[in-house]
């Protein structure tokens, strides 16, 4: 369980990112976080694993406080926390088998890491999450020889290989085209559905937070103004947290995508069917 | 309406320049003309003519002399080429040991410490870089005396500024997301250094080291001239006794190991990169 207490966080240059921002995240719940840019959604959850130091509050991670851990006992919580990112920020030239290990590095001494001898149940645990992400035919190719889509599967594949407790997500889908964002929020969801994992996936992306995730928490200008199911999104919440939109012809727009993307799958198993 | 319906003397006026400016860059290019010919007579001072005029056939002289290259000689020239070659790449290698550890403590994001250590790589990158490796060969030679130790020495202590500039800048460059993406996993400081900051910038440090290992062959040629061992000792003697066509060979010698050494680091960096 993560709880997230009044917590504030004032840039070097008296930027107010967030202000008392205070949520607790129960075993197994997909917070989706919603907000226009700059509303300190990446702040937010930089704050949780401390690549951004807080200002003020408190992250506890099962009865730990994050925001007071030396920076040994970060780097050992760290460890717990997976985090997937925007630009798949995967290491381009490694190979895709040496990006879903380093998610063992906080395991690992750093002879082991240095000369790439992983234990051998680390080895196993990276095939079988490339496969559970169908990716295991790629395990020896660079990174960077892989698209989009891929790549951000390699992201995913790093995180779970933490054995994480926790997962925070970074607009996990704005480099990537419509049809595979639907599928990379489809498997991340899936995977914290099997493993009761919590998970905070920060998405501008309103259509899509609604459709996976659990609870949503609306930021405006670094504080909470929305927080509950995602069936209580209203048109009134969204022009408060957003501003003034045509809410329902998005919808509709995105449910007709959807339409179309499900009647494809359909077709393709007809076909798979008649071969 | 198109423009060619406004009459003319209606239609809208540009120029580039207003015409203060235009005065200002004739003004300008006045003044450089009067720099130039002021600059000349002083040049000019104390050149004599007679030499000057007579340029043509003096160098005519010195190529009748030199021509052909007195190709016997080249059974003397093996070794000290063979020596050049060891100079150049043992001193890169030297250059190479002491310019990475530098250039990770001199860029800005792997330095431990801002303050102190910071200032004192980037000044001794400095230092490197603003001694020619003649003058370091000249120095080293009467330290330690002629030979091919103070050639190599004099290599690698003008490379480490090379190197080392080149390296931390690359580090500097260095994409942020994949070396916080590895942060976030738990990973120690040398365990960030060697995923996520090494794999970036390993193409940038085999390109200069290759680069500078080129660079060097044709350093190393010359050093001979100062006592530090190689080729440059056997023009340094035959120049003194005027043979010029065995300088001849040498220069052609130079040429061609000078050729064959950026060829082979073009196809190397090519390979890389």
């Amino acid at each position: 369980m993560l709880s997230v207490d009044k917590l504030t966080k004032v840039y070097k240059t008296g930027d107010k990112a967030l202000t008392d921002v205070s949520f607790t995240v129960p075993k197994g719940q997909v917070v989706g976080l919603i907000g226009p840019s700059g509303a300190g959604k990446s702040t937010l959850i930089r704050c949780v694993n401390r690549l951004v130091e807080p200002t003020e509050g408190t992250v506890r991670l099962n009865d730990l406080d994050i925001t007071r851990l030396r920076a040994g006992e970060l780097r050992r919580a760290r460890r717990r926390i997976g985090m997937i990112f925007q630009e798949y920020a995967l290491v381009e030239r490694l190979t895709v088998m040496e990006n879903v290990l380093s998610g063992r590095l906080g395991y690992v001494p750093f002879w082991r890491s240095f000369t790439r001898r992983f234990p051998g149940e680390d080895i196993a645990k990276a095939f079988r999450l490339l496969d559970r992400v169908g990716l295991s035919a790629h395990a020896d190719k660079r990174a960077d020889a892989l698209s989009g889509g891929q790549r951000q599967r390699v992201g995913i594949a790093r995180a779970l290989e933490q054995d994480p407790e926790l997962l925070l997500v970074d607009e996990p889908t704005a480099s990537l085209d419509p049809k595979t964002s639907r599928q990379i929020m489809r498997l991340i969801v899936e995977i914290c559905r099997e493993s009761g994992l919590p998970a905070i996936i920060n998405i501008h992306d309103v259509v899509l937070a609604q459709q996976f995730a659990d609870r949503i928490i609306g930021l405006q200008a670094g504080r909470v103004v929305f927080d509950g199911p995602a069936t209580g999104l209203t048109e009134a919440v969204l022009t408060q947290i957003y501003g003034e939109e045509d809410w329902t012809a998005m919808r509709q727009a995105a449910a007709e995508d959807e339409a179309a993307e499900a009647e494809q799958r359909d077709e393709a198993k007809k076909m798979m069917r008649a071969l | 309406m198109s423009v060619t319906d406004i009459p003319a003397a209606e239609r809208p006026v540009w120029h580039h320049r207003t015409l203060l400016g235009r005065l200002a860059i004739y003004a300008g290019w006045l003044g450089l003309v009067a720099l130039f010919v002021w600059c000349w007579n002083i040049m000019t001072e104390r050149t004599m003519w007679v030499f000057v005029y007579d340029a043509p056939h003096a160098a005519a002289d010195l190529a009748s002399r030199a021509w052909p290259p007195r190709w016997s000689y080249m059974d003397r020239l093996w070794q000290p080429l063979w020596d050049t070659i060891n100079i150049a790449t043992l001193g890169t290698l030297l250059g190479i040991v002491l310019a990475v550890p530098l250039a990770f403590l001199a860029a800005s994001n792997t330095t431990p410490s801002r303050m102190i250590l910071r200032p004192v790589a980037l000044f001794c990158i400095v230092a490197s870089r603003s001694i020619n490796s003649l003058i370091w060969a000249l120095l080293l030679v009467s330290i330690l005396g002629p030979g091919i130790l103070a050639g190599i020495l004099a290599i690698g202590f003008r490379s480490v500024g090379f190197i080392g500039k080149l390296l931390y800048e690359a580090i500097e460059e260095t994409d942020i997301a994949q070396i916080e993406a590895i942060t976030a996993t738990g990973a120690t400081k040398a365990q960030i250094l060697n995923y996520g900051i090494v794999p970036q910038v390993l193409p940038s440090f085999y390109g200069i080291s290759v680069f500078r290992w080129d660079i060097n062959i044709r350093e190393s040629a010359i050093l001979g001239l100062v006592g530090a061992g190689g080729i440059g000792a056997q023009l340094q003697a035959s120049l003194n006794v005027l043979a010029w066509p065995q300088v001849t060979l040498i220069i052609l010698v130079i040429l061609a190991t000078v050729v064959v050494s950026e060829w082979v680091s073009a196809r190397v960096r090519h390979a890389i990169i």
